[in-house]
């Protein structure tokens, strides 16, 4: 196959993947977030922890119980959902009514504490993940060769945002969802039990940052930072798709990944920094962000 | 009087520290319309919100239909058959009509079906895919009205329904309160216009600073018609 623009294809191919994986990551993580501000009114900065913990409960399925990848897709993101669930019902809950920096002041102290947690007890350095046998491999496409765990994260990561985007969008449960994100005080005095779908909420959210850390591991090593690294990139990804916006996170968290790599290919020392140059642009053009409303 | 539906006595609410109902003391028969009458700032919507458990901090005692209600959650209070239409309306944006219609959760049986609310509300049908806050306001207000006639609530507490709409409107919702009553439903009603409430309501209350200051049959009205006006100031 000829060059395009000079780049070899399977070259090309290759980091468009790498880079619609980060973005698959992005955008699950930017989706939970998203959902979180939106009705509990936090900044859930807690949220790379929560990934990087989901890694973590995948790597102690595996090296001490014995449960593979399939068992931690399952239950990593029920167990760190539930660590949030915790932290929700003795702490969050106290702050929905102050300003956002109260919230995102504790999820952030949280963040340190469970970080440090987990560097004390593993060290720094990465433990190593094997992707799951069924997805070993890779398949020909014709214009370039796919390890099939790549191409699985990143229909699984699809499904999951959609799905989530169709139940909030499409859905009676959806409806309470929004309604609630505008005023929570009215659908509770419809009968609505608002502060269990606050917290089931919350728990959702982490889960989700959960599983997405567990797709993660066997791609990254599992280490007790790598939520810190991507957080950062995805707080980014918030803020160019508009804080709060459902649609909004899932399209700029894929489409930021794609500009990432596509950065790589073409220019490869603004590749760590393209995100935070697109979201100096945006905010100067557009301040709410590409799918946000002013508030 | 007939065993209370609703009986409020010495009900004190706080929006923070300032204490803004000092002992409010009424009550409402079953199938009765109530209205509380009062100038602006009186504690009329405090009041309404407190009976609902928006206003969580609250004193005193609401019972509905012998059930205690000051202690418990506003999703609680619900289930047991009240539902409340704000002042400001409160039509979702991120809804549309029908969604918004849908929303209130069936607390008992017995709700009106959704035909017969198209029937009090033509203009409903009509903008079922609409956003919610695209509507007019006369619109708005008969979906703030309509989503909790579904819900099988029987006490309907509805604050100024009327407020700032045309008198087309005002007559459109007076009638359809007229034919709630009709149906059984029981009403407290807040508001600024005593002519409409006269011609809806079975008696009145006023309330000033946070009290319940008299109350009058609606039959007596026209007799009491100096002291209202001075009550309310116009
Ligand atoms: N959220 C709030 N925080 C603090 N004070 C409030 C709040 N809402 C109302 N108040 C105060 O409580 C008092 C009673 O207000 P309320 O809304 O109950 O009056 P109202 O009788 O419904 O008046 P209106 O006819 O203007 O609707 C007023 O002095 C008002 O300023
Ligand atoms: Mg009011």
């Amino acid at each position: 196959m000829p060059d395009i623009f000079g780049i070899p294809p399977q070259a090309l191919f290759g980091q468009l993947l790498l880079g619609l994986i980060n973005g698959a990551f992005y955008a699950q993580l930017s989706l939970g977030l998203a959902i979180i501000f939106g009705l509990l009114n936090i900044i859930n900065f807690t949220h790379g922890a929560q990934y990087m913990m989901g890694a973590f409960v995948a790597w102690m399925l595996l090296n001490w119980l014995g449960l593979g990848y399939w068992w931690a897709l399952l239950v990593a993101p029920v167990v760190v959902g539930a660590f949030g669930i915790l932290i929700e019902r003795t702490m969050l809950r106290h702050l929905y009514k102050l300003d956002h920096l109260y919230g995102l002041l504790l999820t952030f102290g949280i963040a340190l504490i469970v970080q440090g947690l987990f560097r004390d007890q593993f060290g720094s350095t990465g433990l190593p993940y094997r992707i799951p046998a069924e997805l070993r491999g890779g398949t020909d496409l014709g214009f370039m060769f796919m390890p099939n765990y790549r191409g699985w994260v990143v229909v699984v990561s699809l499904v999951v945002c959609f799905g989530t985007w169709f139940v909030i969008e499409k859905t009676k449960l959806g409806s309470y969802l929004r309604a609630a994100t505008e005023n929570p005080a009215l659908v509770q005095s419809f009968g609505v039990n608002v502060p269990r779908m606050v917290m089931l909420t919350y728990g959702f959210g982490v889960g989700l940052a959960a599983f997405t850390g567990v797709l993660a591991a066997p791609i990254y090593q599992v280490s007790p930072l790598m939520g810190a690294d991507i957080i950062i990139v995805v707080f980014a990804v918030v803020v160019i798709g508009g804080m709060g916006s459902i649609l909004g996170s899932i399209l700029t968290g894929f489409g930021l990944g794609i500009v990432e790599g596509l950065t790589k290919v073409f220019y490869p020392e603004a590749s760590s920094t393209v995100i935070f140059v697109v979201m100096v642009i945006v905010l100067l053009i557009k301040p709410a962000g590409l799918f946000g409303r002013a508030r | 009087m007939a065993e209370a539906m609703l009986a409020v006595d010495d009900l004190h609410a706080w929006y923070g520290e300032s204490h803004i109902l000092h002992g409010v003391k009424f009550n409402i028969a079953k199938g009765e319309v109530v209205t509380l009458l009062g100038r602006n700032g009186a504690g009329k919507t405090t009041t309404m919100k407190s009976i609902m458990g928006i206003v969580a901090n609250r004193k005193g005692s609401i019972a509905f239909e012998g059930t205690e209600t000051i202690g418990l959650a506003s999703h609680k209070i619900a289930r047991l058959g009240l539902a409340f239409c704000p002042e400001e309306r409160g039509i979702f944006a991120s809804l549309d009509v029908k969604e918004n219609l849908m929303l209130p959760p069936q607390v008992a049986p017995g709700g009106l079906g959704i035909d017969t609310i198209f029937e009090l509300f033509p203009n409903l049908r009509e903008r079922l895919s609409s956003q919610g806050t695209k509507l007019s306001g006369g619109e708005q207000q008969m979906l703030a009205i309509g989503r909790i006639l579904r819900t099988g609530a029987k006490l309907l507490l509805l604050d100024e329904p009327t407020e700032g709409l045309a008198p087309v409107i005002v007559q459109q919702i007076g009638a359809t309160i007229r034919r709630l009553k009709k149906d059984g439903f029981t009403i407290l009603l807040v508001e600024q216009n005593f002519r409409f409430a006269a011609t809806v309501a079975d008696r009145h209350y006023v309330m000033e600073h946070g009290h319940v200051v008299d109350e009058f049959a609606n039959s007596d009205l026209d007799a009491n018609m100096d002291k209202l006006h001075e009550y309310l100031g116009v």
